[in-house]
This record gives C-alpha cells, structure tokens and sequence, in this order.
C-alpha cells in the first residue's frame, strides 16, 4: 500500500507538468496581453515595450515557461493585473471555494445517498418514481437557470435570503449556492445510489446476511450500503474537482469571491500569471482528489488491494 | 484486518489535505471581522457598484472607470471638473497664469495637507509628474506629460530600446513651497484645463518612500480617505477631515463592493442590499424604471462609439472612396438601433464630439448635418456614384468577448437594405480585445472595425486631436489630412478660448467630410438607486457623484 502510494504521487510528476505547459501555452498563445491594457488607445510604444520587457514576453514561449516554472518552485506564482500576487489571491480565493465545494459535497452526498438508498429498497413504488422524475427535471436544467430562479424568487421576491454572499462567504450565506451548486451532481449521485442498491439487494452475500438473522438494520448498512457505495465513490471523488472548477457559474451568480471569479478576472484582464496559477492548483487538487478515491476503494472493499 | 490498515492511508492523505487548507483557513476570523466592519447602510454610508481596478491605483497608471472612480474620489488637482457643466475649475491651484500660451505660473492654496497629514506642496505635483512620465516607471498615461518640455528625454518614444537620458523634466520647475512653473514644449492655450485629469494628481512623500504600503492602502488629498481596503473585494472610504475644498461629502461615507456580475449587483439592489449600481444589465432595461419606481437616471455621457475605415488601405481611400464612405454612414438608422437595440442608453450622434460638451464647449446637433441623417435614396446613389463597395462588400470588425454583435449586425442590415444586397455587409468578429486591438495599431485591417473614444477630460481638443490629427496617439484609421493639422495646431496656439472652439469645429467639419470615421451614437451614463439614498446624480465621465449623494 505504502509503495502504492509513492508510485501514485510520482505519477503525478509528469501530469503536473504536462497540464501546466499545456495551459501556459493556450494562455499565453492567445496573444499580446499588451495591448488590451491600453483600452481603445494606441499603446505608448515606450511604455509597452517596457512592459513587454518585464513580462519577458519577448523572449520564445519554452524560455517564458521555463522562467515561469523556476519562479513557481521558489513560491512566486507572479502577479495579478492590479499588482497583487498571485499567490495572495490563491491564499483568499481557494478557501472561500473550498467552503462552497465542502457545502455543495455534504448536500450532494448525504441527500443524494439518502434519497438513492431509499428509492432503491421501494423500487417501483411512488417514492422511488417521485425521485426518478425529480432528479430527471434537476438534470435537464442548468446550473445558471437554477441560480437565477432561486436568487430571483428567494432573494428578490420574497426577500427570505440575500441575493448575494457577503464579504468573506460565511457558511450561512453559502446553504443556496451550495444548493445550486450540488444540483446536478446530487441528483447523479441518487441515481447512481439507486440502481446499485438495487442490484445488490439481490447479491447472494445479502441473501446470507439475512438468513443469518442479522437485524435489517445491521444488513443494510454493513453489507448492502458499503458494497453499493463504490461507484457512488468514484463519483463523488472526482466531482470534488469538478465542483471547484465548476463553480464559477455559480460563484458569478452569487458574488462569491472564489476561484472561478479569479480565473474569470484572469481572463477578462488579460493576465496569464492568474490563470495559470489558479489552473495549476485546480490540477493538484484533482490529483489529490483521484489518489483518495482510489484509497477508499479498498477501505470500502476488501477484495481490491494495491500491492 | 486489511480494510482497517488501508484506511490508515486514508486517514493520512485526509490529514495531508486538511492540513494543507488549514494554514489558509486561519485568516477566516480576520475576513468575518471586515464582513461586520462594512455592511449595512443604516450608518449614513452609501454602498455602491465597483469593478476590480484593473490596474495598481496609481494616479498616472489608471485607464479605466473602476480605477478612477477612486481616484475622483480621494484626489484634489490643480482643477476639477464641474460635475453638471464638465467645465474646469480651479481647486487646489490658487492661480495659473500664462503670458505666452506656453509658460504657465501654478500657484498652489496655502495650508493644503494629505489625509496622513502632509502638506500639499509644489513638489507633491512635480515629483508626481516626473514619475509619471520616466519611461521605467510603466505607466500606462504617461504620454499626458507629452507635452511638458523635457518630456522625450525621461521617455524616449521611438526606439523601444531607448533609455531615458534624465530623470526629471527639464519644462517642471519648483519656485518655492507653493509655486511652480512649467514650460510647454509648444503653445498650448487651454493646457491648464487638463489638469483636472486624474494622472496630474499630487502625491505624498509616502509614494515614492514606502511604495507597496501606498498601493495597499493610496492616500491623496480628495474629498474621501480609505479606511479599508480588501483587494478584489470591496472598499471603504470616509470623509477626509484634512480636506478644505468645495465638495465636502454629504455622507458619512462610501462602500464600494465588488460584484462578480451586474445581474447579481442588480439583485441586490432590487432586495436592498445595494445603494447605487452605476451599469444596469442590459436584460433588464426594459423595465428598471418600474423596478426601481423611476429611481434610475440615463443622460449622455463622454463616450462616442464609432467605426473606422483602414485608411491606409488604397481600396478604402483612394479618390472617390469618400462617396462611398460618406453613403456607408447615411445608410444607417442609427435612431431605430439606438431605441430597439440599446433601449435608448445610446443617442444618436451629430457630431464627433459629445453632448456633455455643451454647445460653448464645441458639441453641435447639427455639425454633421445630412452626413449621419438615414437617407436610403441618397446613400445608394453616394455608394454607386463613388464605385461601389471595394470588391462588392465589406466587413465589419469587432471583438467577441464585448458585446457588440447585436449592433454590428444591425448596422450591416441596415447598410444591406439600402443596397437591397443581403451580403453587401457582414460582421467580422476577432476573438479577443487584445488581438483585435494589435490587428488595429499594427495596421493589419482591410476592412471596418469598430472603434470608439472616452474623453479624458471634457474638452474638444481631446475628441479630435489623438484621433484624427496626423499621427495622432488613437488615430487608428491613420487618417491624414494637412488642413486638419493645420487648424488643429491654430486652435492649440489660440489664447481665446472660443476663437480656439470655433478653429475646432473647422477641423472637425473637415474630418466629416472625408469620413474616415463613421459617426454612430454618444454612450449614455446610466445608475439605478436605492430607496435608501437621494441626490444621485453623474458628472460627465458618467461616474455617481458621491460626495452629493444624501442617505436617507
């Protein structure tokens, strides 16, 4: 397990440096950040050049890479356009997201879990066609509808919540963004949770189980949820990326001063240095992520091991 | 067993990534605090729209709205603008005298202090200047020292490799604490009036002392002090008690929140949440007024939007061509786009300037007379008695990532109807602003792009000179013209201010004329309020004034 471990983290190794050269070359191939900073203006030609000369955008695009790599290994991810570091906005932005993602992943799994399990024992009856049907309509609407719809008739409305997170996104704040946020994936996760429970209920450990006598109790938590989760894992594991990286619609409609609205400012301002940056980190968390899931695989099941 | 020892790892990369946020949660408490310090506006201060500065808020390297909107707000120069009649007045100068047009005396009032405490004096002004102009320094408005003798030696222009040769410009001279002179490189008579543009603000010592500490938190001599200010997120911003000037602020100040989107900033206003929302989704046009129970204004701005032909290209001005431009700009309903397209926050335009001019300032309703009437019969018969459309069509080039491609094709429709050519005209998009503007200053266009101009200060001057004279610093059509040079650099040299307007508006009859640049519509300035604040109103740069508004 411990040598697995080691060879999964050196794995990591190329990726991380595959997906960043990958996102250095699209950002910086989209052309001269120069010359948006200007507005409608024709740029001073001293002045730009001089800039140009900073940002070492004359040299070729490897040496930008390699220079820009060098800096990332001595902490420096560069600066935003306002000339704040990148690596401030990393230290305020990720956990304001990290507190939407951690909202949006409870929601999705002990909703999502608990309605899957309890559609997949009344299979066919009402409550299992009522969920069907409910998480089909979730599926089929996106995020930002929802977004809107909740923040319009919720916040605007009837006034019940504020339309937008205040400064710092307390918990409080975050329960209908995480809502909006956890939509899509909660109903996945039902789903998801439903058909296993439903094809493990007739696996012949679960026929022994309870000719044994175990209490009912005791039989689906132990033996049919444990076994039902695994797919349920998998999932779950990789949208902890997907949630991050996905909730810049929803942070956009909710004034959360995140992730997603940083690569969003990256974007916008024309400044690679940030959206590098927050790309490079949104790698190392889907990484991390990934290595997890594959762990809990054998917590949860005691055939799969890694040697 | 097996199950058990595996959720050790477990265990252990949960501890890794908790302990690798924890570090990063710490600062929690400190943002919650702020939360507190800054919300509510039952405490007589207003909470307004911002968008993130997209540059460090340095007087001299701030372009754009959101950076200046601090910027009025925290800084005194030697003039202001009158927010309703855009004309400049003098503030922190006592007086600023001129015998020749090109050496002026500033005389600045006794006894002005920053908000730290320091006196304002002339070097605040020249050291401010000489460092917004050393090529080293990067600043973005640097070229508005042009025109101060001295200035190509701290910024060579012409050679990108060039080093400056002196630090200072030799046209700045400080006379004593309260007195400076500066030497023009050529007459320039309304000079004077530009100061009023935030890149000649004064500066504390602490700027060039402790640099970083200035830009985290920037004193000036304005009506309003920072008090607080998280980069990305908001800032808060009370009365200066060293201020002495004419706008003492009528709140007890001004919270400036940054929104990810317009749709959730109108949101919060709707709800409350929000005081002034200077840019209203344009999806919600329609019915603001009853949104907001009326409480929302709309009035020209500085702003013209227009679109260019390459003039450099031979199909686009060899003789002739200027029927076909001239047939091109008649052959748009500019009024019917204004009102369906833009739900009236556009006027159309009459003129290359800017009603917030005002007529004694050089805007005209009727300067461009038939030029931009809609005349389907006339614009034909321009467009076929010059030749046609260069090769039978023509494009029109924007950037994708505004948008811009409503009216775009609404103008090609529009041109395409009087031709009765379906493909006479279609929009051309180009992905990025940054790409689109580097295909415009390197001169790479074939075809019209969209273009147009903010004024940095309400004067006519800067609505023509960077823009048609030849060689000008926008002059993105390259359009060149020697009567226009030459009435320009009269008007420049004139001590009468409106002998100097009339000179302009020669100049600028002169460009509509040759129509280098279609005339489309003025941008107007637009803000919706709360039921919570009264007296809002916008200057011409169509920002809030806001040390007039009042909370209820």
């Amino acid at each position: 397990m411990g040598r697995y471990v080691i060879r999964r983290l050196l794995q990591m190794v190329p990726v991380f440096i595959g997906t960043t050269l990958l996102i250095f070359v699209m950002v910086y191939g989209l052309g001269d950040p120069v010359a948006a900073m200007f507005g409608d203006r024709t740029p001073d030609p001293a002045t730009a050049a001089q800039i140009r000369h900073d940002l070492h955008l004359n040299d070729p695009l490897w040496q930008q890479y390699l220079i820009y790599m060098q800096h990332i290994f001595k902490g420096d991810f560069g600066k935003a356009s306002n000339g704040q570091p990148v690596t401030e906005l990393l230290g305020t932005a990720f956990p304001v997201t990290l507190r939407l993602t951690i909202m949006a992943f409870v929601i999705e799994a002990v909703v999502g879990i608990a309605l899957g399990l309890f559609a997949g024992l009344r299979r066919g009856r009402f409550f299992d066609t009522g969920v069907l049907a409910m998480t089909l309509l979730v599926v089929s609407i996106p995020t930002f509808v929802t977004g809107f719809v909740l923040q319009y008739l919720l916040g605007v409305k009837w006034g019940v919540v504020h339309p937008s997170v205040g400064e710092g996104a307390p918990f409080k704040d975050l329960f209908i963004p995480g809502l909006v946020l956890a939509g899509v994936s909660l109903a996945y996760v039902a789903r998801l949770t439903r058909t296993s429970v439903a094809e493990n209920s007739r696996a012949d450990y679960l026929r022994t189980a309870v000719a044994k006598g175990l209490p009912r109790r005791r039989v689906i938590t132990n033996h049919m949820l444990r076994n039902s989760l695994i797919p349920v894992v998998t999932f779950l594991g990789t949208d902890i990326g997907n949630l991050m990286a996905g909730a810049l619609v929803t942070e956009r409609i909710f004034n959360i001063h995140g992730v997603g609205y940083q690569i969003y400012q990256g974007i916008v301002h024309n400044n690679p240095p940030t959206v590098v940056g927050f790309v490079t980190v949104l790698v190392i968390i889907f990484l991390g992520a990934n290595l997890l899931v594959d762990l809990l695989y054998a917590v949860l099941d005691p055939r799969i091991r890694y040697a | 067993m097996r199950g058990a020892k595996s959720a050790k790892w477990v265990v252990g990369a949960a501890v890794i990534a908790l302990a690798a946020t924890a570090c990063s949660s710490s600062d929690d408490s400190g943002s919650k605090d702020k939360a507190k310090a800054s919300s509510g506006s039952s405490d007589g201060i207003v909470r307004a729209w911002w968008g993130d500065p997209q540059n460090p808020l340095e007087p001299a390297n701030t372009n754009e709205v959101q950076g200046g909107k601090v910027l009025d707000m925290i800084f005194m120069n030697l003039k202001e603008y009158d927010p309703k009649t855009g004309k400049a007045n003098l503030e922190a100068a006592d007086s600023i005298t001129t015998t020749d047009q090109q050496n002026f005396t500033i005389k600045i009032k006794p006894d002005l202090k920053f908000s730290d405490g320091t006196p304002v004096t002339s070097s605040s002004f020249v050291d401010a200047w000489n460092y917004g102009a050393l090529v080293t320094n990067k600043q973005l408005n640097a070229y508005f020292f042009a025109d101060i003798d001295g200035y190509k030696a701290v910024h060579p222009s012409d050679d990108p490799g060039a080093k400056p040769t002196s630090k200072t410009m030799s046209g700045l001279k400080v006379v004593d604490d309260h007195t400076f002179t500066v030497k023009l490189a050529q007459k320039f008579s309304t000079w004077p009036d530009r100061l009023g543009y935030k890149a000649f603000a004064p500066l504390p010592k602490e700027f060039f002392d402790n640099h970083a500490a200035y830009l985290a938190k920037p004193i000036g001599d304005g009506p309003y002090m920072i008090a607080s200010y998280t980069k990305g997120t908001s800032m808060k911003l009370v009365p200066n008690p060293n201020y002495t000037g004419p706008s003492k602020p009528k709140n007890k100040g001004v919270l400036l929140k940054v929104y990810t989107s317009d749709d959730t900033a109108y949101a919060d206003l709707q709800s409350g949440q929000l005081d002034v929302l200077d840019t209203v989704p344009p999806a919600d046009l329609p019915h603001v007024k009853s949104d907001l129970n009326g409480r929302y204004l709309n009035q020209p701005a500085g702003i013209i939007q227009t679109f260019s032909f390459p003039m450099y290209d031979p199909a686009w001005s060899k003789p002739g061509m200027e029927k076909v431009r001239q047939g091109i700009s008649m052959a748009i309903d500019r009024k019917t786009i204004t009102d369906k397209i833009f739900q009236g926050t556009r006027t159309p335009a009459t003129d290359l300037t800017s009603p917030v001019l005002g007529a004694a300032g050089g805007y005209s309703a009727t300067l461009a007379g038939d030029a931009v009437k809609y005349d389907p019969v006339k614009a034909k018969q321009l467009i076929q008695d010059g030749g046609g459309l260069p090769g039978g069509h023509m494009t029109l080039g924007y950037n994708a990532d505004s948008p811009h491609k409503d009216w775009v094709d609404a103008v090609c429709n529009s041109i395409n109807q009087v031709l009765g050519d379906n493909k006479a005209c279609v929009g051309a998009p180009t992905g990025t602003f940054a790409d689109f503007r580097n295909q415009i200053t390197k001169g790479q266009m074939k075809q019209p792009f969209r273009s147009g101009w903010q004024m940095d200060y309400p004067l006519i001057d800067d609505f023509l000179s960077p823009l048609y004279a030849t060689g000008g610093s926008s002059n993105d059509s390259k359009y060149t013209n020697k009567t226009v040079d030459n009435l320009i650099n009269q008007a420049n040299a004139e001590p009468d201010t409106s002998k100097a307007i009339t000179l302009y508006q020669q100049a600028e009859s002169q460009v509509i004329k040759d129509m280098p640049v279609v005339p489309l519509w003025y941008q107007n300035g637009e803000a919706g309020w709360s039921s919570k604040v009264s007296n809002v109103t916008e200057n011409a740069f169509s920002v809030p004034v806001f040390t007039d508004i009042t909370v209820n």
